[in-house]
């Protein structure tokens, strides 16, 4: 069995994950769009960058009344990052199998306080989502299997860490395969779309002068 | 102004789903991709936080079109629908969502400034209008309005002769003649049926500082109105129909620039949408008002002297600061004029939209989501004390003003080129007439 999800599973997943990506962006461009022929008033390139980047951050106006969720977001979002591209066997993977080199990982201290905030974070999220009366109109099953796919391929991970048991690291190899597969149909594709949705809206604002 | 274009709305689903599905392009695409239901943009919208009914969640209101994206466009949205699963659109989504996507929104575009994946819900908004509107499912006020403007040139069905009575006094008032129908003047005005009826100081004011510019300048007897029913309906060949006649006047008068009045969506409609509601670029100029007076002043063409020192703040409103890039010049012009303008605290981009743009102020079902909505303006006057609003929309002061009555305020609505015009340098003697 763990022949079959380290080889050919694997191999699946990634052919799912990269096609599925590529093909959902491909079908959000042809979509088509009209250009806008108003006399601009600024750039959009500017304006595009500016919103990309700006958006990182909540707007000072909005921090008071969204502090729980922006604290949790970023929670979440920092930690897992950190955890992605830092965690010591996932530095290994990334230089062994994709990019032929690596870079220095993260201390052991580090990869269980990150995972402590990101895991904190993915409950908070997703208590939030179950109690909000806003986000509980909202939610849609996707939203939650999204939610569960990223916390078992997070726990599995950290289990595995610890290598007590050989089987636990196939267990979290599983997990991530399931999200791979699952990422490209569900709105966990924020995390490429975020570049066109954020682009967009900036560079109709920039080329009004308006600064999103 | 007499038209054989007609507009009969009627009932028509098909119609309706089919124009919504014309509405999906990649920015609505990306947008509903990037979404993950984070439900932020319910704190940015003045209608969720004053009820705290979080159908009023700006994204929510965006369900039927989301539905057609996601049946149409997505792997699983497309495999529910054909396994049955899901149900597709039905005329029960027009009937459920028209009062959110009317009633409780402003087109104000705040939530837009505020989504974490930067989805312009506004946009979306506007969008989904277009198949609302081709269904038949709109406020009747709005289909009345659209109606009238397509038939009679404006949405209250106000004419050429009741303007022209206006004209008539406002030049005994100023001693000015207002210019109407001149070949080659270099500004074509427009007007808000609202400054003909409710606010024409906005007439004289722009008659007395245009005559101290210099500003060669004319009115149209055969389109008049700056405002546009086919945008806040959401019907872009109505929307276009509208702007078509404007290009004509100012194609036939050969002037170079049109003057968008204090009226927020008109400057939207004819500053931004006109050249993409006829496919091509416009061959005039468009500024709104207040960038016509900031530039005026800053070259030195109109002065002015003395200032008011009455506590005042300004009311951006939405459509000229979030669509438009308007922010900093309404606030030179009131320093000119004003030495104790304060701000609010959320102003600029972020302001809080008086409750009744986007059609709301037209649609009676709307008003007392609407005067809830005012709560926001009202706090914000009280926390500064002030006696005095100034704003630059016809649209926005009307609402303002409806809100100010009912919460027995004592403050008072004033237009900024009204207050401008009231600061202007007297005119000195034997001055030539240089208006017409």
């Amino acid at each position: 069995m763990s022949d079959f999800i380290l080889g050919p599973f694997w191999n699946f997943a990634v052919i799912v994950f990269t096609a599925g990506v590529v093909g959902r962006i491909a079908m959000i461009l042809m979509c088509g769009l009209s250009k806008d022929l108003a006399a601009a008033r600024g750039s959009s390139v500017t304006g595009a960058v500016g919103t990309v980047a700006r958006r990182f951050f909540p707007r000072k106006e909005t921090v008071k009344s969204n502090r729980f969720h922006i604290i949790a977001g970023y929670m979440f979002h920092i930690g897992l990052l950190a955890l992605l591209f830092f965690a010591a066997p996932h530095v290994q993977f990334l230089k062994n199998h994709l990019l032929g080199f690596g870079w220095p990982a993260m201390p052991h201290w580090a990869f269980i306080l990150s995972a402590e905030i990101a895991f904190a974070g993915l409950i908070l999220l997703w208590l939030r989502r179950v109690m909000h009366p806003v986000t509980r109109l909202l939610t849609r099953l996707d939203d939650h299997l999204a939610a569960w796919l990223t916390f078992f391929a997070m726990v599995t991970g950290c289990l595995a860490l610890f290598e007590s048991f050989a089987g636990l690291r196939v267990l979290h190899i599983l997990g991530v395969e399931l999200l791979m597969i699952y990422f490209p149909f569900s709105n966990l594709m924020h995390a490429f779309t975020f570049f066109l949705s954020r682009g967009t809206t900036g560079a109709r604002a920039g080329r009004h002068g308006v600064k999103a | 102004m007499s038209s054989t274009t007609t507009y009969e709305p009627e009932l028509d689903f098909e119609k309706g789903a089919d124009v919504l599905k014309r509405q999906i392009d990649w920015r609505v695409a990306s947008y509903f991709s990037s979404c993950v239901h984070c439900g932020l943009c319910a704190e940015a919208c003045q209608f969720y936080v004053e009820t705290g009914d979080p159908r009023y969640t700006p994204i929510y209101k965006l369900e039927p079109l989301k539905k057609v994206w996601r049946q149409e466009y997505t792997f699983f949205g497309k495999m529910a629908k054909a396994l049955g699963i899901t149900k597709p659109l039905s005329e029960k989504d027009f009937v459920d969502w028209e009062d959110l996507v009317y009633d409780s929104c402003t087109l104000c575009a705040r939530c837009s400034m505020v989504c974490p994946v930067g989805n312009d819900i506004a946009y979306m908004i506007r969008k989904e209008r277009e198949g609302f509107s081709a269904a038949g499912f709109a406020p009747d006020e709005l289909k009345g309005a659209t109606k009238r403007a397509v038939e009679t040139g404006s949405p209250m069905g106000v004419t050429w002769k009741a303007l022209s009575a206006q004209i008539k006094h406002i030049e005994r008032e100023t001693g000015l003649p207002v210019p109407v129908d001149v070949k080659g003047a270099e500004y074509l005005g427009l007007l808000s049926s609202l400054e003909i009826m409710g606010f024409p100081e906005y007439i004289s004011s722009l008659t007395r500082i245009l005559h101290q510019a210099g500003v060669s300048w004319t009115l149209s007897s055969e389109t008049f109105e700056a405002t546009n029913s086919g945008i806040q309906i959401g019907d872009s060949k109505v929307a276009a129909e509208l702007v078509e006649r404007v290009l004509k006047v100012a194609t036939d008068l050969e002037v170079s620039n049109i003057i968008s009045p204090e009226c927020g969506h008109a400057y939207t409609a004819i500053r931004w949408e006109s050249a993409n509601l006829i496919g091509k670029p416009i061959p005039f100029r468009v500024v709104h008002i207040v960038e016509l007076l900031d530039e005026l002043k800053r070259n030195g063409r109109i002065s002015t002297t003395g200032k008011t020192d009455v506590k005042l703040t300004f009311h951006d409103p939405c459509n000229l600061v979030r669509k438009g890039g308007v922010v900093e010049e309404p606030r030179r012009l009131l320093n000119s004029v004003a030495s104790d303008f304060v701000e609010m605290k959320q102003h600029g981009v972020m302001n809080w939209c008086c409750g009744g743009g986007g059609g709301v102020s037209a649609n009676d079902r709307a008003s007392g989501l609407r005067l809830a909505a005012f709560n926001i303006k009202k706090r914000q006057l009280d926390e500064l004390g002030v006696n005095t609003l100034v704003t630059a929309c016809a649209n926005c002061r009307n609402i303002l003003e409806e809100g100010i009555e009912h919460n027995e305020m004592d403050v008072e609505v004033v237009g900024l080129t009204e207050l401008i015009a009231e600061y202007l340098d007297p005119p000195e003697a034997g001055e030539s007439d240089s208006t017409s």
